[in-house]
């Protein structure tokens, strides 16, 4: 079983964090990632920097440029997170846009994520039916989850058919945006998450964008399984370093 | 070979919609209707009427004769440097306003490198009293001051992309991150036949009267419909597509398409897709784009802004790949002196974009007794500070 499916069926409020690999040090993702197990977060993301982040706010944007400034490259991160199941148990995915990908190639990244016990992809510009026609057998191939977006203005039907080809959790947006564009939430997006808890699909949801403290937190794993915090971590990185990873989580995990 | 796109929106194996699905609804409620709005004859009427007396269609073919002379061919251009707002684009941004307006949306937004089709689109959202919003790179609002002017007295507001190189590429982002954020009241006016299905195809059949256009005007020039060639400049690729749409099964009728190769195809300052690119994802369709090994997007150059694009539109990735068009590249210093030349032969200043395409008469030899048709997509006003530096007039 997938590392990803283990830790939904136990967890409750599952925080999921993102980070941009090679930001803000070319060598500083296997730290983070370490650290931010450490401090209880129960699923990492791991952006896969690219030049032109189109679903992405200004904060990753510029940990992005930061990153390729870097030198973070595909290969780069690869040989980074070579040996990363000797020291790190909990799920971990690799989010980023698609363009790197199929530069190196499809079925060998789906390859090298499996070799290094990646447990899934995130890939927001793949499209849902381009996935289905020709990628999905390549990552049930290596084992790999893909978990695809929804959003507010989501058709049910759509939902529906992106739950049936789903098999890991789904990412829900919680409002229409780009990443890190608002913090807490209103009538609207709780009507959102109201409407998709009561379609009971058969995969969990969990909630991202516009999640950045406790409160935010709180509220959103009252209708889904977990939530995905991004920008805010990014800030956080930005301001107090790579060290006070456990600060930003125990802040948002208080009870 | 069918060189339009299919019923999934892709040219052979470029198109598609590569879309976060922040996107999709947008993308797919224009799907689902452009092509029925473009087919009622409420929309046609509408847009041939605009077309003639706004835009100022049909815009003649000219038989250059002096520059026929010197190259030894018979040269007609196409002049869309014309029309309302000095260029091709504004044939586009009608369509796509009506458009807008057929679907519900009350708010435009535009993107633009050096601000033709931002002005263009301002101009038809003050048409049709719409709030319009433009996203220019920071670099280029500095360097395209008389346009940003423009768009500002038209009513536009105008939003600098602060992020990576500040010039189309981003300003393109920019935009689609608007869309995501204003799903439901908003149109994207695209400016060249890139992007996810169906923009390029709309863009192109927008564009495509001016290929409808000279077929007759050929036949009243020449008796016969079709040139043997026609050329166009490619940045994005909107005014190659109109110019190439109703010749594309016309098999007796060659296609050119002339991109910037800036300071040389080897210089590392070139916009050269053709040659240079790869395939790959590029704001939401899959087409051959300059791009690092690794798959990040690099940044061109050409001294036109207009050609200064890292991609080209699926459509002519499909030509290029077919080769039903030849791709011909043009260096800054070959485009200018063309520029300079087709003034001082024929009267008209044309846009730093078009003298490309008038620069492979210096390159390519054609017959005596070849028609050739050349699309003038603008002219050079907008370049007159370029022109002035260049050639320290």
């Amino acid at each position: 079983m997938n590392r990803i499916n283990q830790k939904l069926e136990k967890s409750k409020r599952l925080l999921s964090i993102y980070f941009t690999a090679g930001y803000p040090n070319l060598n500083d993702t296997v730290t983070i990632i370490q650290n931010l197990e450490k401090s209880g977060v129960d699923m990492i993301e791991i952006g896969l920097p690219f030049s032109d982040p189109l679903a992405d706010g200004p904060t990753i944007q510029a940990s992005s440029t930061k990153a390729l400034q870097n030198g973070m490259t595909s290969e780069v991160l690869f040989g980074q997170l070579k040996n990363i199941r000797e020291s790190v148990q909990i799920p971990l995915i690799i989010m980023g846009y698609f363009n790197p990908i199929l530069q190196f190639g499809v079925e060998e990244f789906c390859k090298k994520c499996s070799e290094i016990g990646i447990d899934g992809l995130i890939i927001p510009d793949l499209p849902v039916d381009v996935y289905n026609d020709q990628y999905r057998a390549t990552f049930q191939k290596y084992g790999l989850i893909n978990v695809f977006l929804i959003t507010p203005q989501t058709s049910d039907e759509r939902i529906r058919f992106i739950d049936s080809i789903s098999n890991g959790f789904i990412y829900m947006v919680s409002s229409a945006s780009v990443t890190g564009s608002q913090s807490g939430f209103g009538e609207e997006q709780t009507n959102y998450f109201q409407r998709i808890e009561k379609m009971n699909l058969d995969n969990p949801q969990i909630i991202g964008f516009g999640i950045s403290d406790n409160t935010s937190f709180t509220q959103a794993t009252e209708y889904a399984k977990g939530a995905i915090i991004g920008s805010a971590f990014i800030k956080h990185l930005t301001s107090f370093g790579i060290n006070s990873v456990d600060k930003f989580v125990s802040n948002i995990l208080k009870a | 070979m069918n060189y339009n796109v299919n019923e999934k929106g892709y040219y052979g194996e470029f198109g598609g919609a590569y879309i976060p699905e922040m996107l999709y609804p947008n993308v797919e409620e224009l799907r689902q209707n452009y092509l029925k709005v473009m087919a009622e004859p409420d929309f046609q009427k509408e847009f041939q009427q605009l077309l003639k007396d706004y835009v100022g269609r049909p815009s003649p073919l000219y038989l250059a004769k002096r520059l026929s002379e010197k190259y030894n061919t018979k040269i007609y251009l196409k002049r869309e440097d014309l029309n309302h707002t000095g260029a091709h684009k504004i044939n586009n941004t009608i369509g796509q306003i009506l458009m807008a307006k057929r679907l519900g949306k009350s708010r435009i937004i535009a993107e633009t490198g050096a601000g033709q089709h931002g002005v263009a689109t301002a101009t038809v959202c003050a048409l049709m009293g719409l709030e319009c919003i433009v996203y220019m790179g920071e670099i280029d609002i500095a360097r395209q001051a008389p346009n940003v002017a423009r768009m500002k007295m038209l009513g536009a507001t105008v939003i600098p992309a602060l992020s990576g190189s500040r010039t189309l590429k981003d300003a393109t982002n920019e935009a689609i991150r608007d869309w995501i954020n204003n799903p439901v009241n908003t149109h994207y006016i695209i400016g060249s036949a890139i992007g996810p299905h169906p923009y390029p195809d709309m863009v192109t059949r927008f564009q495509s009267i001016i290929s409808e256009e000279i077929k007759w005007q050929l036949k009243e020039h020449e008796g016969r419909e079709n040139p043997d060639y026609v050329v166009a400049c490619i940045g994005g690729g909107s005014n190659a597509a109109g110019t190439y749409y109703h010749f594309l099964h016309e098999e007796s009728v060659k296609i050119i398409a002339v991109e910037a190769a800036g300071l040389g195809v080897d210089s590392g300052e070139s916009a050269a897709t053709s040659i240079l690119g790869k395939e790959g994802i590029i704001h939401g369709c899959k087409t051959l784009l300059m791009q690092t090994k690794d798959g990040q997007i690099t940044e061109p150059y050409s001294i036109s802004a207009g050609l200064d694009y890292p991609g080209v539109g699926p459509m002519h990735a499909h030509l290029c790949k077919t080769g039903r068009a030849e791709f011909m590249s043009i260096t800054d210093d070959e485009a200018m002196k063309s520029g300079l030349e087709l003034s001082k032969l024929e009267g008209i200043i044309p846009a730093i974009e078009s003298s490309h395409a008038l620069a492979i008469f210096d390159k390519k030899k054609f017959k005596e007794d070849d028609i050739v048709v050349v699309n003038l997509s603008g002219r050079g006003d907008k370049d007159l500070d370029t022109y002035i530096n260049y050639f320290k007039l």
